[in-house]
């Protein structure tokens, strides 16, 4: 089996909460060696969300926190201690890449900018992850998994039309931002190997919305192109044949039906529709009424998610059950290609995790170790750096680590 | 100066929708010569585009919206309609394009050519599609053993789902994000098609993609990368999928609330669907947002007075905040609340981004004139490098544009070869009319 890729790979991990962590649980799945570097007593603010081990609230249960730190070994340091400072730039010496994800003024503030661990380490590649960026007038602003969306992202046309715009599921709005800093991350990399430079990243989370083809910038460009704003509506009140999510036997399934696909609908429905409704030009509200009422609830209502499905795809429409995360885990399709991947955790036991990004034999994903207590690895990090025990002691009593 | 990260990378697209042209254009961005090879009589689905034929009612049929051409202008009769459509001319930038029909042997013998001096081949098409085609890994490596070939399709190249159907939309109703998002007091078909799996798959191919890369350069070795746009999508999920896997609890939508226990929400101001979203996590935030509002009466009731009580008392603080911010402008509200600590953003339609004095500090539009849609102002680079600054160097590739620099430059083909290769249909930069897939038998 081919060597992890990242094997070769150090970082320095200063991240917290959800975006900086799940740029660097990329680097560290794939095998890079990476040093979390946590607040001595406190921690990542992740391990006080939930969900927690049967919902004990304790800061090694969080199931957020367990699952975005996996594969990195942790050490506590106090930064804002002179000792804990210098001991950060021994840290930055001997590293890749390091990852922040503070407000702007943090690392300026505590002289650990830029330009400073540039002089200790040429070659370091630096990911600043925030939530406007690193200059511009709302640089020290603060911000939410919402905000982001509504200022950034395409929210305005999230929801239906006599509702107010509505957010997206969970946190995936700081989980993207995270991904792309990982891809931003691994450019530069890229670049500091092929050509020896190290330099700055800048990620705005705003921004990682403002340039997102989840439709964002097409609305954009619509918008510069004709004058025109996407309205917020609900796609199932189009006038189209079935488009949209519906109500069925034991739940909901999506069908997107419309109008290039009437003839795959009709294959489905097995009713001539284009003869009975006309297509294009003569489909009308009236008309959509009948056919709504007469003949798409009666069929979809009576089958099972499974059914429905299987017959629209077997039609070539595409189509989907709306899955709960029980309905997920029970999806053979995900078991058979093994993608859930397992971690024995010191505290909580066994855990079930969503896995590997990719499916290749050369690039081997794995969990060698679960997410790091706090200060697991704090005898480990700072012996190899030259601290002897009683070193350590005198460090933890300065509560520098 | 330094040289851009990916330069000397030459990548080749054959790529539907956006999950696939999205790795693309982060890898264009970045320096690497991406080439789309494109079909002059059949378009990838919803990339030059909705439908894969274009004609005049395609460009007056989808009225707004992100499916839309750019219409001012437009020529019935010269137009080109692939060429105008804002779902690629977002991300087409930095592009090359070349046309070759890969289902009649010339044009199969084309791409061999081309895949042999290529170090990244990506295609988004529906598994099977590449075995019709005879694309297949198995046949690729024996052309380019060093090749990295990626395929990115819903489901990946194996289990029951293989061969389902699936835009953006229905991988995130399989991955349960459907499910998880939309409002708390509607069912869930109250709800919007949003294509967040697009963008989650496309920048995970493009992290897998450059890893790759620095893979071969240890190794030495090509590979074969099977990305499930659904399982790559999955893994912004986690902790709801952990709290099933952990307590056996299925996660619940919970429409603008905060799911920490902070107040939020998402209130309606001045103007015509103007709305700013706000939330208060701390006391000392809520002392914030009631010296914004200058201490009316009901900010003092004990029923708002901590944490837990605001919680409980949720919707009826919703109104009242909803009154205050419905008298101002959406962005005066930002700037009220964002003075006294408390976070704060509009909700920015398309016109509000363009004047956003953020987005314009850090010069996010840019400016870029395309020889068939004129001047306008582009959405720009997703993140900046200090010593690689960079910017939008070519506008939205059309249809065939590099046909002659990939025909004659990179494969060295004649010139009587090259006007043989026009004649027959593979080469140009106009669709051939009357022309489907399907249509062709092999010669």
């Amino acid at each position: 089996m081919a060597e992890q890729p990242l094997s070769d790979v150090r970082i320095l991990d200063l991240t917290w909460h959800i975006a900086g962590p799940n740029c660097t649980k990329f680097f560290a799945d794939y095998g890079a060696d990476v040093i979390k570097v946590e607040k001595p007593g406190e921690g990542d603010p992740a391990r006080r969300l939930g969900p927690f081990h049967e919902d004990d609230p304790h800061p090694e249960k969080s199931g957020l926190f367990l699952y975005l730190n996996t594969n990195k070994r942790g050490i506590t340091l106090n930064l804002k201690t002179q000792t804990g400072k210098r001991i950060l730039k021994d840290l930055v010496k001997d590293v890749d890449i390091l990852v922040e994800n503070f407000s702007p003024h943090v690392m300026p503030s505590i002289g650990l900018d830029y330009e400073t661990l540039e002089k200790v380490n040429p070659k370091l590649v630096m990911t600043s992850v925030s939530n406007f960026g690193q200059t511009g007038p709302y640089r020290s602003f603060k911000a939410s998994e919402i905000i982001i969306y509504g200022m950034g992202g395409a929210m305005c046309t999230t929801g239906v039309g006599d509702c107010e715009p509505v957010k997206k599921g969970m946190n995936v709005i700081q989980y993207q931002g995270g991904t792309m800093a990982a891809a931003a991350t691994m450019i530069a990399l890229y670049a500091a190997r092929a050509q020896g430079i190290g330099q700055h990243v800048d990620v705005s989370l705003m921004e990682t919305q403002m340039s997102s083809i989840d439709r964002r910038m097409s609305e954009l460009l619509a918008y510069e192109y004709n004058n025109e704003l996407t309205p917020r509506m609900d796609i199932a009140g189009l006038l189209q044949y079935p488009y949209g999510i519906f109500p069925c036997a034991d739940g909901y399934v999506d069908v997107a039906g419309g109008f290039m696909f009437l003839n795959r609908i009709e294959r489905v429905l097995k009713v001539p529709l284009m003869e009975k409704y006309g297509g294009v030009n003569q489909f009308n509200m009236e008309r959509r009424e009948e056919f709504m009422g007469t003949i798409w609830y009666p069929w979809v209502m009576e089958r099972t998610r499974r059914e429905a499905v299987e017959a629209c795809q077997a039609a070539r429409v595409m189509s989907a059950p709306i899955n709960t995360t029980e309905d997920l885990l029970k999806e053979p399709q995900f078991q058979e290609r093994g993608f859930w991947a397992e971690a024995d955790h010191p505290v909580v036991g066994r855990l079930t995790c969503p896995g590997r990004p990719a499916l290749c034999t050369e690039l081997p994903w794995e969990i060698r170790r679960p997410a790091p207590l706090l200060g697991e690895h704090n005898e480990e990090v700072y012996t190899s750096l030259g601290y002897s025990k009683e070193d350590l002691v005198k460090l933890r009593e300065g509560r520098i680590i | 100066m330094a040289k851009l990260p990916l330069e000397g990378i030459r990548v080749v697209g054959m790529t539907q929708m956006w999950a696939g042209p999205i790795a693309e254009m982060h890898l264009a961005d970045w320096g690497a010569e991406v080439i789309k090879v494109e079909s002059l009589h059949y378009l990838a689905v919803g990339t030059r585009g909705p439908a894969p034929r274009h004609a005049k009612y395609a460009v007056d049929f989808v009225k707004g919206g992100y499916a839309a051409y750019l219409k001012e202008g437009y020529d019935e009769v010269n137009g080109r309609p692939w060429n105008r459509s804002c779902m690629f001319n977002v991300h087409g930038r930095n592009k090359l394009s070349c046309t070759v029909d890969p289902m009649r042997p010339k044009g199969k013998e084309i791409l061999r050519r081309l895949l042999q001096v290529s170090d990244i081949f990506i295609e988004s098409n529906q598994p099977g599609v590449m075995e019709n085609l005879g694309l297949t890994y198995d046949v690729i490596k024996d052309w380019n053993p060093k090749i990295i070939m990626v395929s990115m399709s819903g489901f990946g190249q194996s289990g029951p789902l293989k061969y389902y159907r699936a835009l953006g939309a229905h991988q995130e109703d399989f991955l349960g994000h459907t499910y998880l998002r939309g409002y708390i007091d509607r069912d869930v078909t109250a709800n919007s098609a949003i294509y967040h799996g697009d963008e989650a798959s496309g920048t995970t191919a493009t992290f897998i993609i450059v890893m790759a890369l620095h893979q071969r350069n240890r190794t030495g070795k090509g590979m074969f990368i099977d990305i499930s746009q659904t399982e790559a999508t999955m893994l912004q999920l986690g902790e709801a999928i952990m709290d099933y896997t952990m307590n056996k609890r299925i996660t619940e939508r919970t429409g603008n609330r905060d799911l920490y226990g902070a107040v939020q929400g998402c209130y309606r101001c001045r103007g015509e669907d103007r709305w700013v979203c706000i939330t208060i996590r701390t006391d000392k935030e809520w002392q914030g947002f009631c010296r914004a509002l200058g201490h009316p009466d009901w900010t003092r009731e004990d029923k708002f007075s901590d944490a837990f009580k605001r919680w409980h008392n949720h919707d009826e603080l919703d109104k009242h905040i909803e009154e205050w911010t419905s008298q101002h402008d959406h962005f005066a509200v930002m700037r009220m609340l964002q003075n006294e600590g408390v976070a704060a953003g509009p909700v920015e339609h398309p016109d509000d981004a363009y004047n956003d004095p953020q987005m314009n500090d850090r010069g996010f539009f840019e400016t870029v004139t395309h020889p068939e849609c004129g001047t306008h102002r582009y959405p720009g680079l997703a993140y900046r490098m200090s010593k690689t600054p960079n910017h939008i160097r070519r506008p939205a590739v059309r249809l065939g544009e590099h046909n002659e620099y990939v025909y004659k430059h990179i494969l060295g083909v004649s010139d009587e070869e090259y006007a043989e290769l026009e004649k027959e249909g593979h080469i140009g930069m106009d669709l051939v009319p009357g022309l489907e897939i399907g249509k062709y038998k092999a010669e």
